[in-house]
């Protein structure tokens, strides 16, 4: 039972006379499960701020913002620059977090929206009880965020309604928290924010498990099937579907309607985005291009004969693209509606007779298994009048275009990555193409050098035939998504993570706006994996870290095992595949420490915060939706590393080393303070580089919790990544030595001696706590 | 080319726009008045050609001729040391940005806060975005940048500039605090 309130002013009856009678009744909770009930189920957006107030006062903020003005209300625009105050009285701070909090609303609504659209299909297709599975025997604790969050263990997709239900409400008051002349006080501005994450967490677990359980997909499966990747791996003589976005049910109806004809195989279904790595989950024969900023390279490559858009992501010029190269577009998602006629009660054959036809560029179809039908046939009729038809030019055309450039440079203060296009431009007049070959690489692949373009030169196309062959070349492998990480897996790595000696679970995850091309994610998590981490992707990091041969020609998930494991790769899928790995750490306080999970997230997130190395990487976080995923791990006390662009959230929160008075948690077996170093030394962090990106990764998987051993082992990362990639010792090593059983056996005598040109004193190993209730035994 | 624009069009900073430093001896005499200044470089130094030489080249000599304390951020600390010159210290540039803002900040040496930051050889769109950070947050500070292109956050910005005169320009800033004008 949800709550309900009853209300009675006044009521007269023979007997009594009632007046201002309130009757309220809370949620009804299970009672089958015997696993005791927290203190926070189902929170209210202020039933954790002494967690997060914990949070943010070690870890402030620090915000950036990019301009100096509000614009939000017709009071405005207010100056707000220095100690300004708006009209409304609001300040640069809270301003900035009003923000921060507007885009992590944002990004859970979007994931919160996308499991609703997805429960509502999945009930009506398959009933509502129909069982949550990720896993089978070997996943016990099916939703570990959910259980956390809501203190509810979802046992059917019906089930999941209720959690819908209270995230929405919970997404309703935070949205009105950021209306003129609410929340006035930026840390409380940044609480809001990480109660979004938090419930964005919970939104995206839903989903994740709903389609699993419904579909089939791998249910913790480490050795998921390798799937193709990449550009070269598309069959451009097969008649070619291309799906894009995030909500896969259009896409699996595609294929069930191929295989019911017989056809998965001699049509290509591929793919971009979240919704590439869900329909290879359902079928791995489908294949993926590549991440989302790849979308325009790939339609104008003409390999699509039938584009298929659902949510999330989309270029909103899909269908101007899809027009260039005469190949018709379906709009599959009531939330991209992309300006077409509403065909879904429309007869299938119909539909596509007009699209054959050219009679409509695209229709929106709201009914996935009508999307199936359609897009199948249009694609087989189209194929063979198409061929394949593209916008790219060819050499001649480049040189000769080129030749129009004025050098003005507005391509390249247009471009986000500022590439020297202008020079590339200048040799390929010259018909020397291999400059703008080399943009290639680094190219996010946005277009705005063209819009900047006063000769309209289609830059963008002239980048993409300069690398046509290398394009051409790309086929790669990615496991596919696994989903949720074993209990018994959780079991064998629990006690070395928490230990520290396997030093830390780093999750490469987000979108793909790299400030210097995809191939630094696959070095990034190859470089852990050799080091015995335990390396975990999602999204479109995941395909990036796969695109990278070796020697013998094999990629990384064909180098490394899908274990949850020391030394393994592992994509657990989609965006909303995310909270597996949160749900992973909460699974090492619940499994292996046996702490209670169920409605008891501070006790869990100060587990976390204290004990679990584990880090998120965001490198090419763009979207509203990385903010909200992120949130959700700062609040859980996961730090995220995010690539430069990421500074453009305006607000990063930062530990401070050198002030010794924010380092200090209780001792839980004597209540006493202990200094336990900064560790993690920052929540939210953008580095400039790869490499200060890898220095400060290593660094942030330590925790006050570490044995000497596991400390020892996490140092030696530490300090060799800082010497190979910085050129030097670092300079902070005193303040994680909290023994000398800490220090590396090779590295004795170095640290030895600095640690006495520092200053340092030796400390105790507590049982890390920031919350005194946990304290067994008091001080006094 | 010298406009005092964002090399990056899209990025329209507001009210509070940096004053455009017209000769290079303008960022001579602000360094000679500032009381504690600190030169900040970033991962960009060691990339750029300019003229002929590395920026982190002229960022060194520069540093040596005004005797300015040096921050290398990302990893740039170890292209400093390849050239034999040894940075008063290395941190990430977020790092280096929220001391700055902090008044108490107590500086590398523990002699006090900076009064004057010099900025130079990163993305764009970090410096954007640091600077704004400092404009709004660190009330005490003036911020310098002394890359090529305008940075309307600063508060004081060379307008752009071609690559040659960029260099020029840091180049009459070094032999003036070498020759202590």
């Amino acid at each position: 039972m949800k709550k309900t309130r009853i209300r009675i002013d006044e009521l007269k009856s023979d007997f009594a006379t009632i007046k201002g009678l309130e009757l309220s009744v809370g949620r009804v909770i299970e009672e089958e499960w015997e696993e005791p009930i927290g203190p926070t189920p189902f929170p209210s957006i202020t039933d954790l701020r002494e967690w997060d107030l914990k949070l943010l006062k070690r870890y402030k903020p620090f915000y950036m913002p990019f301009c100096d003005v509000c614009c939000l209300c017709t009071f405005g625009k207010c100056d707000l620059t220095g100690d300004k105050r708006g009209a409304c009285g609001l300040n640069m701070p809270a301003q900035q977090s009003r923000i921060v909090l507007l885009a992590c609303c944002i990004g859970a609504a979007t994931h919160i929206g996308h499991a609703r659209h997805l429960v509502d299909h999945l009930i009506e297709k398959f009933g509502r009880r129909t069982p949550i599975n990720v896993g089978g025997t070997n996943v016990e604790v099916e939703a570990p965020v959910t259980r956390l969050v809501c203190g509810i263990r979802p046992r059917t997709l019906g089930d999941l309604e209720e959690v819908l239900d209270y995230l929405e409400e919970q997404l309703t008051h935070l949205l009105s928290v950021t209306h003129t002349g609410q929340e006035g006080s930026n840390i409380d501005f940044e609480s809001k924010v990480f109660h979004a994450g938090m419930i964005d967490q919970v939104g995206m677990e839903i989903a994740d498990i709903a389609q699993i359980s419904a579909y089939g997909f791998p249910r913790a499966d480490p050795d998921a099937p390798l799937v193709e990747l990449g550009f070269g791996v598309v069959d451009r003589e097969k008649p070619v579907i291309m799906v894009i976005g995030h909500n896969v049910p259009p896409a699996i109806e595609i294929v069930d309607y191929l295989n019911d004809l017989g056809l998965l195989g001699e049509v290509e279904v591929v793919g971009l985005c979240c919704t590439a790595h869900d329909v290879t989950r359902y079928n791995p024969k489908a294949k993926i291009v590549g991440p989302i900023s790849w979308q325009l390279r790939a339609i104008r490559s003409g390999i699509p004969d039938v584009i298929v858009v659902d949510e999330q992501c989309i270029r909103a010029d899909a269908l101007v693209e899809a027009q260039k190269i005469h190949a018709p577009l379906i709009a599959a998602s009531e939330k991209n509606c992309l300006g077409l006629e509403n065909r879904t009660d429309d007869d299938p054959d119909k539909i596509v007779d007009d699209l054959v036809n050219g009679k409509v560029p695209g229709v929106l179809i709201l009914d996935p298994e009508k999307v199936g039908e359609v897009a199948v046939k249009v694609a087989l009729k189209v194929a063979p009048k198409r061929k394949k038809f593209k916008v790219i030019p060819d050499v001649s055309e480049v040189i000769e275009g080129s030749k129009r450039c004025r050098q003005c440079n507005e391509c390249r203060r247009a471009c986000p990555n500022d590439l020297p296009i202008p020079a590339a431009i200048k040799a390929a007049a010259g018909g020397n193409l291999d400059k703008l070959n080399e943009l290639y690489d680094d190219c996010i692949g946005c277009a705005r050098c063209e819009h900047a373009c006063p000769e309209n030169l289609p830059i963008h196309s002239f980048i993409v035939k300069a690398a046509e062959k290398k394009m051409k070349e790309e086929t790669f492998k990615v496991r596919a998504g696994r989903g949720a990480i074993q209990d018994i897996e959780i079991r064998k790595v629990g006690g070395p993570i928490v230990l520290g000696e396997i030093p830390g679970i780093i999750a490469f995850v987000g979108c793909a706006n790299y400030p210097k091309g995809g191939r630094e994610i696959a070095e990034m998590a190859m470089e852990f994996a050799k080091r015995r981490y335990i390396v975990v992707t999602s999204g479109c990091a995941a395909m990036s870290a796969g695109m990278y041969k070796n020697e013998e020609g094999k990629t990384p998930y064909e180098m490394f095992p899908g274990d949850f494991d020391a030394g393994c790769l592992l994509n657990v899928g989609s965006c909303v595949s995310n909270p597996h790995i949160a749900g992973a750490a909460i699974k090492i306080a619940s499994i292996f420490a046996r702490r209670n999970l169920r409605g008891n997230y501070e006790e869990i997130a100060d587990y976390v915060l204290n004990r679990v190395g584990a880090v998120g990487v965001a490198w090419g976080a763009m979207s509203q939706k990385a903010a909200s995923i992120a949130s959700g791990f700062w609040r859980l006390g996961v730090p995220v590393v995010v690539g430069p662009h990421g500074l453009k959230y305006r607000r990063m929160l930062l530990g401070r080393a050198d002030r010794e008075e924010d380092w200090y948690v209780y001792d839980a077996r004597t209540g006493k303070k202990v200094y336990v170093g900064p560790t993690p030394e920052h929540l939210f962090y953008a580095a400039e580089t790869k490499e200060e990106a890898m220095v400060m990764i290593a660094k942030l998987c330590m925790r006050p919790n570490d044995t000497t051993k596991g400390r020892a082992i996490k140092l030696t990362h530490y300090i060799d990544l800082h010497k190979r990639l910085y050129g030097t010792m670092p300079e902070d090593i005193h303040l994680f030595v909290r023994t000398l059983a800490d220090l590396p056996v090779t590295m004795k005598d170095e640290i030895t001696k600095i640690l006495k040109e520092k200053g340092w004193k030796e400390t105790v190993i507590p049982d890390p706590t920031l919350l005194p209730r946990l304290i067994r035994k008091s001080e006094a | 080319m010298m406009k005092a624009e964002p090399w990056q069009k899209a990025e329209i900073p507001g009210p509070k726009k940096a004053l455009v430093i017209t000769k290079p001896e303008v960022v001579v005499a602000m360094i000679k008045r500032a009381k504690r200044p600190i030169l900040i470089a970033g991962s960009k130094v060691a990339e750029i050609d300019i003229a002929g030489e590395k920026l982190i080249d002229y960022v060194i000599k520069l540093a040596k001729a005004g005797k300015i304390p040096v921050v290398a951020t990302a990893h740039t600390v170890g292209e400093f040391l390849k050239r034999g010159f040894k940075p008063d210290g290395f941190m990430p540039i977020v790092d280096i940005a929220n001391r700055l803002k902090d008044p108490e900040w107590e500086g590398l040496d523990g002699n006090g806060p900076y009064d004057l930051a010099l900025f130079i050889g990163m993305q764009y769109y970090v410096e954007w975005l640091i600077l704004s950070g400092l404009k709004h947050f660190a009330g005490g500070l003036k911020t310098l940048t002394l890359d090529g292109v305008y940075h309307p956050h600063a508060s004081w910005s060379f307008p752009t500039l071609s690559i040659e005169d960029w260099a020029k320009n840091l180049r009459v800033i070094i032999e003036k605090m070498e020759a202590g004008m």
